[in-house]
């Protein structure tokens, strides 16, 4: 299987970031940070359950636990088969 | 006590004078707020008292005091002045919530050119027809948004410039690009802020509308007086008070009483600029010891939703006076804040094109959780029939809410616009598009749009201009796009969409088409929810009826579907 992180971090990269801002890392604030932003997040929400076969209940979607990569693939891990 | 002491008293012989002898203006004189918000307050005494208290990613922390805002405001309107900005141009500030943006707000008023703010979430799409309907001078930006501008500079013959804020060196600069470093570039002393009247153009903010494209809403320096009087009044900002506005300068509540209102009245504001988190904004209210905070219902409501735990982490009791803007709020929020704050949001009510405060509640004034309040007093405000624009006399009858022009911060047209301008009014009123009733009281109650309008955390999205971005997408053939009803955001924007043969509907196919809205358009724009249809409900004259899928939606009566193409 893909690195998860690396798999996520690509796609943020890619999506949500320009030439100008690419510096992000697996620990780089992506709400509290201002680069993906609460309606942004509901795309990046839907690439991971495309991605990744999953359904992540909205009540789980918090800005928190989609703040860093490395928040992001725990949430993903709890809901994968 | 409060500023405001009585509002009952407060509408006995009123009169905007009230705050034009408090600013020391009369009839015929000049009035620029860049100076009012600046030089004025200096003049006052209050030259080193802080004017703006600004943290940023990473802990970052700078203040300013009103001097400060004096001095770079004043290097700034040269620095402009130098590259050939002239009286009346446009310069637009595209920029996060960072201090360049309040104080290039400032600066820009004092050279008499006119302040275009635009959110810095826009894409390039987005940006480019609302600098083209401005036919925009300059733009002042920050490296991580410059890529958009880039992206559309060839369709831009009248942008002539494009200024850095924080250019480092790293990478040349390209085409009509210029540096400007406001804190390492030398200070201008003196500065004549331009000789601007009452009816010089100030601001241009962009509103969107259920058709055509979005509109440039004009606004003038005579403006200043309702929004200093609204922000005494219904604020209640006193010479102690920190405040903190949490509305970006993109949209008309960050420069009304985010700039122009707190800084008129010489009071010290703060500005945070990360994103949204409930202990984030719980800690710099501890931290700041906030004790005014004008929020936004999607705020509020996303604060309830991260429950009351957290609360009882931090420090709140500097807060003195809650006030909310943007979308109604509804009475669970506000009996929710009494409990959890000790206090009650105040809703407001206004919009783009008031400019100011129209309908709010009052400190002292008894609160009708989930009303909108009463008018503020000078404004004449009514409830009017759907058809003959006539006021209804009946209480609890729902109609149109009208207000009676002119008061200050009335816009003045619509930029290049003049004919949609004139249609905002009906048999004397100016009608600012939402349907509300009065009850026996006097409280105004609001119903809902009147128009296909989105209101989504707060911001107008026109479906008119999502749908046709979405038409632009290679796999779609037709678009409708309505609101959706939101826990949080009290709406959302939904499309449905047809595609075209040979692409094939799916999630990636969704996934697609909302980053392509979101990357055109905006984050807000971007549909939450895309639904595949084989066809969408047309008129027989081939027009899409969007009020059937919007009735959908709301679980509402479709009504009338007599011209349906096919049912």
């Amino acid at each position: 299987m893909e690195n998860m992180k690396e798999v996520i971090l690509e796609y943020v990269i890619e999506e949500y970031c320009d030439e100008e801002n690419d510096d992000v890392t697996f620990d780089t604030p992506l709400i509290s940070g201002g680069i993906v932003d609460s309606f942004s997040m509901v795309s990046l929400k839907r690439f991971l359950e495309n991605k990744y076969n999953i359904s992540i209940p909205d009540a789980d979607a918090s800005p928190e636990a989609f703040d860093t990569v490395e928040k992001i693939e725990l949430l993903v891990k709890r809901f994968l088969k | 006590m409060s500023n405001i002491d009585s509002y009952e008293k407060r509408l006995e012989n009123f009169d905007w004078s009230i705050a034009e002898k408090e600013l020391d203006y009369k009839d015929g004189d000049d009035i620029n707020i860049g100076w009012y918000c600046s030089d004025r307050i200096c003049e006052m005494g209050k030259a080193n008292k802080p004017a703006l208290i600004w943290e940023g990613l990473g802990g970052v922390e700078k203040e300013f005091t009103f001097n400060d805002v004096r001095l770079r405001s004043n290097t700034i309107a040269s620095f402009l002045k130098n590259l050939g900005i002239n009286t009346e141009d446009r310069v637009c500030l595209f920029m996060d919530k960072i201090p360049e943006l309040y104080i290039g707000f400032v600066g820009i008023l004092k050279l008499g050119a006119v302040a275009q703010p635009l959110f810095s979430a826009f894409g390039d799409e987005s940006l480019h027809v609302r600098l083209d309907n401005a036919q925009t001078t300059a733009i002042i930006t920050q490296r991580k948004h410059v890529s958009k501008v880039r992206k559309i500079l060839d369709q831009m013959p009248y942008l002539k410039h494009i200024i850095l804020v924080d250019y480092d060196g790293s990478k040349p600069l390209r085409e009509r690009e210029v540096a400007f470093n406001m804190e390492e570039t030398e200070l201008v002393e003196d500065f004549k802020s331009h000789p601007t009247k009452a009816e010089s153009s100030s601001v241009l903010h962009y509103t969107s509308g259920t058709t055509g494209q979005p509109k440039g809403v004009k606004h003038v320096h005579y403006s200043l007086i309702s929004q200093y009087l609204t922000t005494k009044w219904v604020l209640d900002l006193q010479e102690n008070d920190i405040y903190w506005c949490t509305a970006d300068p993109g949209w008309v509540t960050g420069t009304s009483y985010g700039i122009i209102g707190p800084w008129s009245l010489g009071i010290t504001q703060c500005v945070l600029d990360t994103g949204f988190s409930a202990e984030s904004w719980y800690k710099f209210i501890e931290k700041r010891k906030i004790t005014m905070w004008y929020s936004a219902p999607t705020a509020i409501r996303s604060l309830m939703k991260a429950g009351e735990d957290v609360i009882k982490q931090y420090d709140l009791t500097s807060l003195r006076h809650l006030a909310s803007v943007g979308e109604p709020l509804n009475a669970e929020a506000v009996i929710w804040s009494e409990k959890v704050f000790g206090k009650a949001f105040l809703d407001t009510y206004w919009q783009t094109e008031t400019g100011s405060m129209m309908l709010t509640n009052y400190p002292g004034m008894k609160i009708k959780p989930g009303s909108m309040g009463k008018p503020f007093p000078g404004i004449t405000a009514t409830i009017l029939d759907t058809k003959t624009f006539e006021p209804i006399n009946e209480t609890g009858k729902p109609g149109l809410i009208g207000f009676k022009p002119d008061w200050p911060a009335m816009m003045r047209t619509y930029w290049r616009n003049e004919e949609t301008y004139q249609k905002k009014f009906e048999n004397g009123w100016y009608l600012p598009g939402d349907r509300a009733y009065i009850d026996q009281e006097g409280y105004y109650w609001f119903i809902g749009r009147d128009d296909d309008v989105i209101n989504t955390g707060g911001h107008l999205v026109s479906p008119f201009e999502v749908e046709s971005a979405l038409l632009e997408h290679e796999a779609v053939a037709e678009s409708a796009v309505v609101a959706k009803p939101d826990d949080v955001n009290m709406e959302v924007v939904k499309a449905f969409v047809t595609l075209k043969p040979g692409f094939e509907a799916n999630d990636d196919m969704e996934l697609k088409i909302m980053n392509f809205i979101r990357k055109k358009l905006s984050p807000l724009a971007m549909p939450q929810e895309i639904e595949y249809r084989e066809s969408l409900p047309k008129t027989r004259s081939g027009k899409i009826m969007r009020r059937v899928l919007h009735a959908q939606e709301w679980g509402e009566e479709i009504g009338d579907i007599s011209t349906l193409e096919d049912d």
